[in-house]
């Protein structure tokens, strides 16, 4: 292929032109004519018996146009298991339980009616820590299974084990062996749009429902079933996203409000909007899975990994959402970041009356890895070996197949780490402990598609119109990633057309085909892989009526330069030239010949040969249309959770110089180098976007994010106690992008959403034990938990 | 409930509105004026998604009482292009320099970095970053948004 025109040049985002001048329009946005507002009464207990619910005050509230409770609508479960039901009527579990809901004209309206609705709770003993709530004699939270057989423990039956390879056989092969506890707390997603829907129904009971789904199928397959349950098993369902403000995990899977929205439009015949206020935004969504591990290495004298051994104890809150899968992501990194022949992992997911998660961007793997890097380093320390070395030593490569079944196929991560090593200047900077030092961790994640569902695949319909304007309906969302413009490059570059030409229409069930979902890092990958087949069919399309129309134009052309000047020569035109598709080509818009590229009479406009294929004059007009539906060539994980689930693997090293302050405890990060194989940067400056906040909230994860829940309350709901990092914190963050060229990536390309954020927090706290010599392995790194543990190091000097 | 009556200048043109008294200028503007840049991030002054020019000077809206904007000028992003749709070099670099993700922190972001352009057209980062403090943003990571300020600064040095 020759020179690209677009793939790979930083195209700005012009097609978002809205986002900058006030007219992009969000879910806080969006009105629909006779729309109501409607509002959650939340539990207010932890854990209760619901007593009594008397919603007459609030219905005689003028305004209000429905209220109503778990009495007023079908007892049906939702969620993954299936464990809660949209309003709770018998008992609360977690402070967001949803206990009623009502629609008014007005959003205070509803607000005040639902302060108006008195609940009469019995409180009920809570658990908030998963190790109480595992014990034989705890309390149960669930009585009862989905299918209303009795639960007998807080452990949800969820098999998550993965076993490859002899774990005692690597201990015997060990020279050296650590053993540390590692902990992750809740962090909030903090999209800077709230979350919100509009429910709407048509006479015939059919739904629309605008939200901001990044699945829009799965949502909609989510509602059907419900619906199916409800007595409306014949509605449809039209899932439409406008303009998303940030999903981060957010929007993964359907939440409660959603079907309480539904709920309230049903009853009032009217569409009904739900916006969560930023409150809620932290105390009535699902956040990041925490996790506690214990996790176990060896090496061999050389520094070969021997084994990895590891238990997780994950928080699941009081239902189940995705947070609960998340160990299937962690089993990524702990089996097949580096090289490691023996591995055992296991995690339990408990009960207890605190939020319940979801996912978030890296989904477990920023946990996970937060695991296993802060344990590297501390082997190689046991070890004696530097902690890049011993990376380098085991660094993953191209052509292994991991204990997960993984298949590598381009890989970058040698570079990554030898790039980061040197731009840190390593070798000077660690082992200083003066305060200042240096650490590196790395990460490994899907980047070529993730089959989670058993269709991974995605749609994409591609037209041409008479002027050459070509739109695409993606099945696929956008949440400000910038495929508006990093999709329009790949298919003007497969087209010939330029990205201006490219209109791109995402999230909409009833207009795009399947797709499986923006996340998993799988957007460019497989919708780009889907634009070019669709691409392919469509260019082969626009050559055949090139083949009819482009001799057909030249005539005319000729004809109209001879009348024009009688003295016109009339060129020696070989037609053989452009006489079969092969034989043409687009490039920016002109159709051409191949075999004589540069002849004026061969080259044309497309929209010229457009045109004249539609605008016939008989029964045989042409418009240029056709449809790509791209599955990766991957599998499902089996029993055992191994399998290729991804056709390619992002690789990459963040490596972090950082300042303590002993005296304050403060952790100041000097330097943060990221590197990443992406494969091949369709648009650099928008995966630098993607490096730089993954790598910001990273930084937050790793220092100063946390949801602080007491007794399953979350006590920092806003964004003064809740440390969003802002522009002053000016971390400073280098990107660096390492080209793969993964042959199965469009253009080479591989995901980046998420991988900028992985490896961040377990860099940063190497770096810090590489400054003072304390190991803080439990996140966030705050200043007083970093005096904490310097005072007890000076206690046992 | 109590209404009241404020006029003000509201991108270049004289308006008038009548809303209860209870109501800032964020729900004055997007309820009343049906305007959709300024946007509520969180309703209490902590994220900026609000931010318009009072006067010259960046505001959270969000937790400006509408009585106060009697006789003021307020810029919104609405009233940032001109009027035959030419981007304003904010607007343009942040398009460029991937300023703009989401886009759901852009009009706050972009106005509050036009009051500190306005007042200070040759900004060193630190003062940037300063500025912007108020305006939080989760996906850019603040990066390629100062880089946008950067270069509209330019911009707008090479255009005077
Ligand atoms: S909405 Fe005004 S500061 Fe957040
Ligand atoms: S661009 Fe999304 S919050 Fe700033």
């Amino acid at each position: 292929m020759s020179e690209y025109l677009y793939v790979g040049k930083n195209i700005p985002r012009t097609a978002e032109v809205d986002k900058v001048t006030g007219r992009a329009i969000y879910i806080n946005d969006l009105k629909r004519p006779g729309m109501l507002y409607g509002k959650i009464k939340y539990s207010e207990y932890a854990h209760a018996r619901i007593k009594h619910i008397d919603t007459s005050k609030a219905k005689k509230l003028p305004g209000v146009r429905a209220v109503i409770t778990g009495y007023d609508i079908p007892d049906v479960r939702v969620g993954f298991l299936r464990d809660q039901t949209v309003l709770k009527k018998d008992k609360v579990r977690q402070f967001r339980d949803e206990v009623a809901a009502v629609a008014a004209i007005s959003p205070e309206i509803a607000e005040e009616a639902c302060d108006l609705i008195e609940v009469e709770y019995e409180e009920l003993p809570g658990l908030f820590d998963p190790f109480e709530a595992m014990k034989e004699d705890a309390p149960l939270i669930h009585e009862v299974d989905a299918r209303g057989r009795p639960i007998r423990t807080n452990i949800l039956p969820l098999p998550w084990k993965f076993e490859a390879g002899d774990i005692e056989e690597g201990r015997k092969a060990s020279a050296y062996i650590v053993k540390d506890s590692v902990e992750t707390t809740w962090v909030n997603q903090c999209c800077m749009g709230t979350s919100g829907c509009i429910a709407e129904f048509d006479m015939n009971n059919n739904l629309t429902l605008y939200n901001q789904a990044n699945v829009i199928f799965w949502d909609k397959r989510r509602i059907m079933e419900y619906f199916a349950q409800i007595g409306l098993k014949d509605s449809k369902v039209r899932i439409v996203n406008p303009i998303v403000g940030g999903s981060f995990g957010t929007k993964l899977d359907t939440d409660i409000y959603e079907f309480i929205a539904i709920q309230l439009a049903l009853k009032t015949r009217r569409p009904v909007k739900i916006l969560f206020t930023r409150e809620e935004e932290f105390f009535a969504l699902p956040p990041r899975q925490p996790a506690i591990f214990e996790i176990e290495q060896g090496c061999d004298k050389d520094g070969k990994l021997t084994f990895r051994w590891a238990k997780a104890i994950l928080d699941n809150g009081a239902y189940t959402s995705w947070g609960a899968t998340t160990p299937s992501v962690m089993m990524m990194p702990m089996s097949s970041l580096y090289r490691v022949p023996n591995v055992y992992f296991e995690a339990k997911c408990v009960y207890t009356n605190n939020i319940y998660c979801q996912a978030m961007r890296g989904y477990g793997n920023p946990q996970a890895t937060f695991a296993v890097e802060t344990s590297m380093d501390h082997l190689a320390e046991e070890a004696g070996i530097d902690p890049a070395e011993l990376r380098l030593i085991n660094c993953n490569h191209s052509g292994d197949v991991t204990p997960m079944r993984l298949k590598i196929t381009s890989c970058g991560l040698e570079e990554c780490i030898k790039g980061v090593k040197e731009k840190l200047d390593w070798d000077k900077k660690r082992g200083k402990r003066n305060g200042r030092g240096v650490g590196m961790a790395s990460l490994i994640h899907v980047a070529g598609g993730a089959r989670v569902y058993k269709s991974d695949g995605h749609g994409m319909i591609i037209k041409v119109d008479e002027h050459g304007h070509v739109d695409v309906m993606s099945g696929g969302t956008d949440q400000g990633q910038g495929s508006p413009t990093a999709l329009a490059q790949i298919i003007a570059e497969a087209l010939g057309f330029r990205p201006d030409d490219i209109n791109l229409v995402f999230g909409d069930t009833a207009f795009g085909l399947w797709d499986a979902g923006t996340h998993a890092s799988r957007h460019t990958f497989i919708a780009g892989n889907a634009a070019l087949e669709a691409c392919a069919k469509v260019k082969r399309q626009i050559l055949e009526l090139a083949v009819v129309e482009l001799p057909k134009l030249i005539k005319h052309q000729i004809k109209r330069q001879k009348r024009k000047d009688p003295d016109f020569k009339e060129p020696d035109l070989d037609f053989s030239l452009i006489a079969n598709p092969e034989d043409l080509d687009i490039r920016d818009r002109i159709v051409f010949s191949k075999k004589d590229p540069e002849n004026p009479y061969f080259r044309t406009e497309v929209s010229n040969i457009l045109r004249e294929a539609l605008h016939v004059g008989t029964g045989k007009s042409h418009v240029v249309v056709a449809e790509a539906f791209y599955d990766p060539p991957t599998e499902m994980l089996d029993r055992e959770f191994k399998g290729n689930l991804s056709c390619t693997y992002a690789f990459g090293t963040t490596g972090v110089e950082v300042e303590v302050d002993e005296k304050t405890g403060e952790v100041k990060i000097l330097q943060l180098y990221a590197a990443h194989d992406v494969g091949k940067a369709i648009n650099p400056t928008l995966i630098k976007g993607q490096i730089y906040g993954a790598g910001y909230i990273g930084v937050g994860y790793g220092l100063t994010e946390e949801m602080k829940l007491e007794k399953g309350r979350v006590m920092n709901p806003n964004f003064l106690d809740y440390k969003m990092l802002t522009a002053k914190d000016n971390i400073p963050v280098t990107p660096m992008i390492i080209e793969t060229d993964e042959k199965d990536g469009p253009y080479g390309a591989k995901g980046i959403g998420e991988p900028g954020l992985v490896p961040t927090a377990p860099a940063i706290a190497n770096a810090v034990y590489d400054a003072i010599g304390v190991r803080i392995n439990d996140l966030p790194i705050t200043p007083e938990k970093v005096l904490k543990a310097l005072k007890e190091k000076r206690k046992e000097k | 409930m109590k209404k009241i009556t404020v006029s003000f200048t509201l991108n270049g043109d004289q308006v008038e509105a009548e809303v209860p008294s209870t109501w800032n200028l964020l729900r004055t503007l997007r309820e009343y004026f049906e305007i959709t840049g300024p946007k509520e991030g969180c309703g209490v002054g902590e994220c900026g998604a609000c931010t318009v020019l009072i006067d010259g000077k960046a505001v959270n809206s969000c937790i400006y009482p509408v009585a106060e904007v009697e006789g003021k000028t307020v810029t919104t992003i609405e009233g940032l292009a001109g009027e035959d749709g030419t981007l304003h070099p904010l607007q343009k670099a942040f398009l460029e320099n991937n300023g703009v993700q989401c886009g759901f922190c852009t009009s706050g972001m972009i106005m509050s970095a036009k009051a500190l352009l306005d007042e200070n057209p040759d900004p060193d980062e630190d003062e940037i970053r300063t500025s912007l403090s108020g305006n939080l943003c989760r996906c850019t990571g603040y990066v390629q948004i100062v880089e946008s300020v950067q270069k509209a600064a330019e911009m707008m040095k090479d255009k005077s």
